[in-house]
């Protein structure tokens, strides 16, 4: 038979049990919306993180000193070389797609204002690291150039610092004293709320790196430098170019390894995203338990039709009809009627995800990739519990059937 | 091809339950040529079932040989048997047993849907056609609720020939029909048989078997009368004269029965 017929067929028989299909069919409902809802919510938070990781500065691009994540091995103590101001200068002088580059100083000390004290992440960087970073000051201005060149002793403070020093006057023009040296407050930077790991990103100073270098830490070596790409096309190409300038910068021959490592914003983002997928999978594995459940449901369903069905089943193998066309058939039926449950579940659930994601504000996200898997799944519950009952209408003898009251 | 529909030659059928054995056949030896029509007699238990079920191809017999339109069915696995059934045989039976809640043209065209061999196209024209055979072509779109119990068998028979099969097989077609509709049936077998289809009818009743041409009475697994059918009886004859009667005594009780359309369109056909 052709599978129009079949499933002209399957949609006869689930009419002329609207009720009952209903009934069956809502274990499958219940199960698809929940799985849909659940992986909408991780999904959404998924999408949050992310977020919050892009909120970090645009194109970002960041290096930071050591042997690349995968590689375990010891490099020696001369191979493991981190990364100098020398390595910036010679990114910012020779790369064609790095359109902004800061070295990041850090260290963490205390510091001392006249109204209180407070210790706190100290980034010596370059005057890029505005652009980088897109972070702008609410007061004042940020160093300049000449600060940077001349390493003067000046800072820009964060949100929070600036509230925790200064709560009652205005930070700028004013003198912190960081460690023992006393520097000058610039200007105080916009807050930016919330890191994805959950610290806080405005409880920092931000001081020029030659400062922080000669003034402060002391090193030579510094711990991170990040830059930004053109746009987010160019950042492949631009790591590449990146990577090539730093390896000659520290000397590394054709068969060394990197001695440093580059990361691009997309690659934090997903690092961060991949714990909530753990998460996600653990909601989706629960919520399809009720999925499982619905299959249990449509089989229940699919013996008792195939019970009453007896003299359809026996006058159709009288007939003519294979063993194999009366399986078909009753599989057909279970696995429409799986489809269609998925398919309504997929709809209860998109709408259930709204409402969820309206009423707590958290963010919601259906991917298309979760729909198919979704109707895909249930079609497969359809086949996996229908199977049996069908097997059970085809091996019917004719006779017997036939005779069944 | 010839002119033998059936042969079978010493077919026995036992049944194994527990410790005895049953023996529902004992050696029947039938020969059913073409266009004729045959009366299978004999009382509940005698095997009359069991052999119409052999001769249906819904079951094999223990041994013997049975060939039908020149296939050899001992032979036949159960797909294949499924495909003979389809194409050489039609099949009437006592409950009509037409699929509840689907229109008569879709349970005319059922055996079409099971035609493996590809000749049959148009499933929608010939079931029309097989309904048009049978005095229903107004009756097409009617769920079998919406029919009485003679238009119901009708249908069955047109079921049965939408095939176009070498052999119709009745089960007890009249069984459940009243004394009057159970002769317009026989008038639209008696019409059929004219046409040149090949009928086997099995029945207990001998006011049924009167019908036919020739009657086959079985007891105790063999065949203990083969004959022909003296003082033949017309149903289309004995239904206009019913319908006198009716007329004059019991109208209230069997018109609405029949709608007076079907009646006439038998009595056409016979004519």
């Amino acid at each position: 038979m052709k599978l129009m017929t079949l499933v002209k067929l399957a949609l006869q028989a689930i009419r002329k049990n609207k009720m009952r299909a209903t009934l069956t069919m809502l274990g499958i409902i219940i199960g698809v919306a929940a799985v849909i809802v659940m992986v909408a919510v991780g999904y959404g938070a998924r999408s949050r993180i992310k977020e919050q990781i892009n909120n970090l500065g645009t194109n970002m691009i960041v290096i930071t000193p050591g042997a690349s994540a995968t590689g375990g091995v010891s490099q020696g103590a001369q191979a493991f070389a981190t990364l100098t101001v020398d390595d910036a200068t010679k990114i910012r002088n020779e790369a064609q797609y790095v359109t902004a580059i800061s070295p990041v100083v850090a260290t963490r000390m205390q510091v001392v204002a006249p109204q209180g004290n407070w210790r706190t992440s100290i980034n010596g960087v370059d005057i890029d690291y505005q652009t980088i970073r897109n972070w702008t000051t609410s007061d004042g201005a940020f160093f300049g150039p000449d600060d940077v060149r001349s390493a003067h002793t000046v800072a820009v403070l964060g949100r929070t610092v600036a509230q925790r020093l200064f709560p009652n006057s205005e930070p700028v023009g004013q003198e912190v004293q960081i460690g023992k040296v006393p520097f000058t407050i610039v200007g105080v930077l916009v807050p930016k709320g919330q890191t994805a790991a959950g610290t806080d990103s405005d409880d920092v100073i931000l001081v020029p790196y030659t400062t922080a270098s000669s003034r402060l830490s002391g090193r030579a070596r510094i711990p991170q430098i990040i830059a930004s790409a053109a746009s987010q096309q160019d950042i492949p190409a631009a790591q590449d170019e990146v990577r090539a300038l730093v390896r000659e910068s520290h000397k590394l021959t054709q068969g060394d390894d990197d001695d440093f490592t580059i990361k691009n914003q997309n690659e934090l983002a997903d690092a961060a995203a991949s714990s909530t997928d753990v998460m996600t999978m653990l909601m989706a594995a629960i919520a399809s338990i009720s999925l499982l459940v619905g299959g249990i449901g449509i089989m229940n369903i699919m013996l008792v039709s195939v019970t009453e069905r007896t003299r359809e089943i026996g006058i159709r193998l009288a007939i003519g009809a294979r063993g194999s066309d009366v399986l078909t058939q009753f599989l057909v039926e279970s696995i429409v009627m799986g489809v269609i449950g998925g398919a309504i579940g997929l709809l209860v659930g998109f709408i259930g995800a709204k409402v969820l994601g309206h009423f707590t504000g958290w963010e919601t996200v259906i991917s298309p990739v979760i729909m198919i898997i979704s109707i895909g799944f249930s079609g497969a519950v359809g086949v996996f519990f229908g199977f049996y009952p069908a097997r059970k209408a085809a091996a019917l003898n004719p006779i017997q059937a036939l005779r069944y009251e | 091809m010839n002119d033998v529909v059936i042969q079978t030659n010493a077919i026995t059928k036992t049944y194994e339950s527990g410790s005895n054995s049953v023996h529902a056949l004992r050696g029947i030896d039938l020969t059913v040529h073409r266009g004729e029509f045959i009366a299978v007699m004999g009382q509940s238990g005698s095997g009359k079932s069991t052999l119409m079920n052999v001769l249906g191809c819904l079951d094999t017999p223990t041994s013997g040989n049975y060939l039908i339109d020149d296939v050899h069915v001992e032979t036949l696995n159960k797909n294949e048997l499924a495909a003979l059934r389809n194409e050489k045989i039609g099949f009437v039976f006592q409950g009509f047993n037409l699929l509840a809640r689907t229109s008569a043209l879709e349970n005319v065209e059922l055996p079409l849907l099971y035609d493996r061999s590809g000749r049959k196209r148009d499933s929608r024209a010939m079931a029309i056609a097989a309904l048009g055979r049978v005095g229903l072509a107004d009756r097409v779109n009617h769920q079998p609720s919406e029919l009485s119990g003679g238009q119901q068998q009708r249908v069955a028979i047109a079921r049965a020939l939408v095939t176009e099969p070498a052999l119709v097989l009745a089960d007890e077609p009249t069984g459940n029909l009243d004394s009057r509709t159970s002769i317009e049936v026989m008038a639209l077998f008696q019409a059929l048989n004219e046409q040149g289809i090949t009928i086997v009818l099995v029945t207990h009743e001998p006011d049924v078997a009167v019908y036919a041409k020739r009657i086959v009475e079985v007891r105790d697994g063999r065949i203990r009368r083969d004959e022909p059918v003296k003082n033949r009886r017309n149903a289309a004859e004995d239904l206009a004269n019913t319908e006198v009667l009716d007329d004059d005594d019991v109208t209230s009780v069997s018109a609405p029965v029949i709608t007076p359309a079907a009646a006439v369109a038998v009595a056409g056909g016979v004519a």
